[in-house]
């Protein structure tokens, strides 16, 4: 089956009732109008410009994976545990968040196969509070790596993310170090851990897992940095230079292996799991 | 005092009375009695102050020109140190300073961000924002005290990783996250000092450490209280509330389990009396590493792992 086919049968789209507001989608890059129906059945990608655009987890789940995956649940942790509030307290937003979500928080993992190769898929979803990484991601992650540990198959990771979940404070900060510990893991049981960087990684997420894998894969034209775009042109007051923090960009400056079209990701990642098999423990 | 901070403008008052008190006193004008009731006014008043600073007050403690810095650290702490420089691909990062030292009997290898203390050395410094460079020194030196048995001490006090197009390109994320993976891997004992600003990824790559103190008026954050503010209340006026909701100070990170210990700091802050603040320091850090010399690398590790997976959850 086609990636096309496969996602036009996992995804609901007959049953939503098509308006004049959701029938037609503006490409974010060219602007030009696209049949809504027909942007999700090319896994969001503009048909006119190619542009990526972003994809839920369920998309991703259905591009990536055989049929069959099992969605594994998002570990629980303690909620709010510094009481935050800015101007709206922090249990409000992701209360908002999840009625806008199908998932409890950002990440979420399936155990599954590509193309045959056993793995646990972790998808971020940017739509989900900006994919921030508070102690839900960090807990997420950890889970799909010991669940890879369990199986002993390999842990592919889609990052998405515009950094640390503020609202969590400095713990969103320690889940730097703890993501850091599970890919340790992953290396000391031999087990492969490979990297698709997605629109946009930055931050925190970037300066820890992102950057951490055996192989990194990027989507074209996806943003993938450190520091924000403003921050730097505050610091240094320069232009910053045409395509700064691409996928493209990153490949040529050595920090991404491959720059990967959508379309061609799942045989991808399956070409790379059958050259990267799992171990024995070294 | 050099200068004072915007909170300490009734200690500058006194200050200034006492100053001119003391100037009028002569031989025939005896004004000892009015100084020492001011005198003991202005300690009160010190120590009332410092004893309750607010989180946004303790930046400004934590942020203070006058603070020790690194170069205070090394001369008042540790004996016969040797800087080693270089990243071995592209340059030496003077932000992150690091080498070989002894504290007390005990051979370490030092590592810790330099802000500067004047215009030319915050320059030559970059205000301790490290480059890659800088973190992949850090590794190559933790990797060297690894296959030397030697302890790891680090000194954190940056405002964060430099945002800056070269850091960028040479990958400023991909050092962050593999100097935070060498702290982890070390099998060797390691003690972090968050002694200034503790800011984000560019400080906790130098501290995911099985033992973490912090200066009583120190601050550890994510973001800092400005770039909090612009973000969730969209100005940067809001830093003091950002600074009181992100829970950043000592004491607040000591209760939930990130830090383990706070070193105390003299009256008034580091910044009054850097001799003994580092006396303190240095104190504590012996403490530590004759606790850890006793253990082996395996459980060193699982220290480490167990501390990092468990955190916020307890």
């Amino acid at each position: 089956m086609s990636w096309l086919s496969r996602v036009r049968n996992s995804l609901p789209f007959g049953a939503k009732r098509e308006t004049a507001d959701n029938l037609w989608i503006k490409c974010p890059a060219c602007d030009e109008m696209v049949f809504t129906k027909e942007y999700d059945e090319n896994a969001r990608v503009c048909p006119k410009c190619d542009h990526h655009g972003r994809i839920g987890t369920d998309m991703r789940f259905a591009i990536l994976l055989d049929q069959g995956y099992e969605v594994l649940p998002t570990p629980q942790v303690r909620e709010d545990p510094l009481k935050f509030k800015d101007t709206k307290a922090y249990p409000a937003r992701l209360k908002q968040a999840r009625a806008k979500n199908p998932h409890p928080d950002a990440l979420t993992n399936a155990a599954g196969a590509i193309k045959g190769h056993r793995v646990v898929l972790g998808v971020q979803d940017f739509a989900f509070m900006g994919g921030s990484m508070g102690m839900a991601v960090g807990s997420a992650f950890v889970h799909g790596v010991d669940r890879a540990l369990k199986d002993r198959v390999p842990y592919v990771i889609c990052t998405a993310a515009g950094g640390a979940r503020m609202q969590e404070g400095i713990l969103s900060l320690m889940q730097m170090p703890k993501t850091t510990v599970a890919v340790r893991r992953l290396k000391e049981a031999g087990l492969p851990y490979i990297v698709v960087l997605t629109d946009p990684t930055t931050g925190g997420v970037t300066a820890s897992y992102a950057m951490l894998g055996d192989v990194h894969i990027a989507e074209p034209g996806c943003l993938i940095g450190f520091a924000g775009a403003r921050v730097i042109q505050n610091t240094i007051r320069e232009q910053l230079p045409d395509g700064f923090q691409r996928a493209e960009y990153l490949h040529e400056h050595g920090m991404v292996d491959r720059v990967v079209h959508r379309h061609e990701l799942r045989d991808e990642l399956a070409m790379l799991l059958d050259y990267l098999s799992p171990r024995a423990a070294a | 005092m050099a200068s004072y901070l915007e909170f300490e403008k009734p200690i500058a008052e006194i200050d200034s009375r006492i100053t001119e008190l003391e100037s009028a006193s002569g031989e025939d004008v005896d004004l000892s009695g009015e100084i020492e009731k001011l005198r003991e006014k202005r300690a009160t008043l010190l120590g009332g102050t410092y004893a309750r600073l607010s989180p946004w007050q303790k930046t400004q403690v934590a942020r203070h020109p006058g603070r020790p810095h690194f170069r205070d650290y090394v001369a008042n702490i540790f004996d016969d140190f040797v800087p080693l420089g270089g990243d071995r691909y592209f340059a030496e990062d003077e932000a992150i300073i690091g080498g070989l030292a002894k504290l007390g009997e005990r051979r370490v290898v030092l590592i810790g961000h330099e802000k500067g203390h004047d215009t030319e050395s915050r320059l030559r410094h970059n205000f301790g924002m490290g480059k890659p460079e800088g973190y992949r020194k850090a590794i190559r030196l933790m990797d060297l005290a690894g296959r030397f048995g030697l302890p790891v001490v680090t000194l954190v006090d940056t405002s964060g990783a430099f945002p800056g197009i070269e850091a960028e390109e040479r990958g400023q994320a991909e050092a962050i996250a593999r100097s935070t993976e060498a702290c982890l891997a070390l099998p060797v004992p390691m003690v972090s000092a968050i002694v200034g600003e503790g800011g984000s990824g560019g400080a906790v790559a130098l501290a995911s450490a099985e033992r973490v103190l912090m200066f009583e008026h120190a601050v550890y954050s994510v973001i800092s209280p400005e770039g909090c503010a612009s973000i969730l209340w969209r100005t940067a006026e809001n830093a003091p509330d950002a600074a009181e909701a992100m829970k950043m100070t000592a004491q607040d990170l000591l209760k939930i389990g990130v830090i383990d210990r706070i070193v105390a700091e003299p009256v008034g802050g580091a910044h009054r009396a850097p001799e003994k603040a580092c006396a303190s320091l240095g104190k504590a850090l012996e403490e530590e590493l004759e606790t850890l010399g006793e253990l082996d690398s395996t459980r060193l590790r699982a220290m480490r792992e167990e501390r990092f997976l468990r955190m916020g959850e307890g």
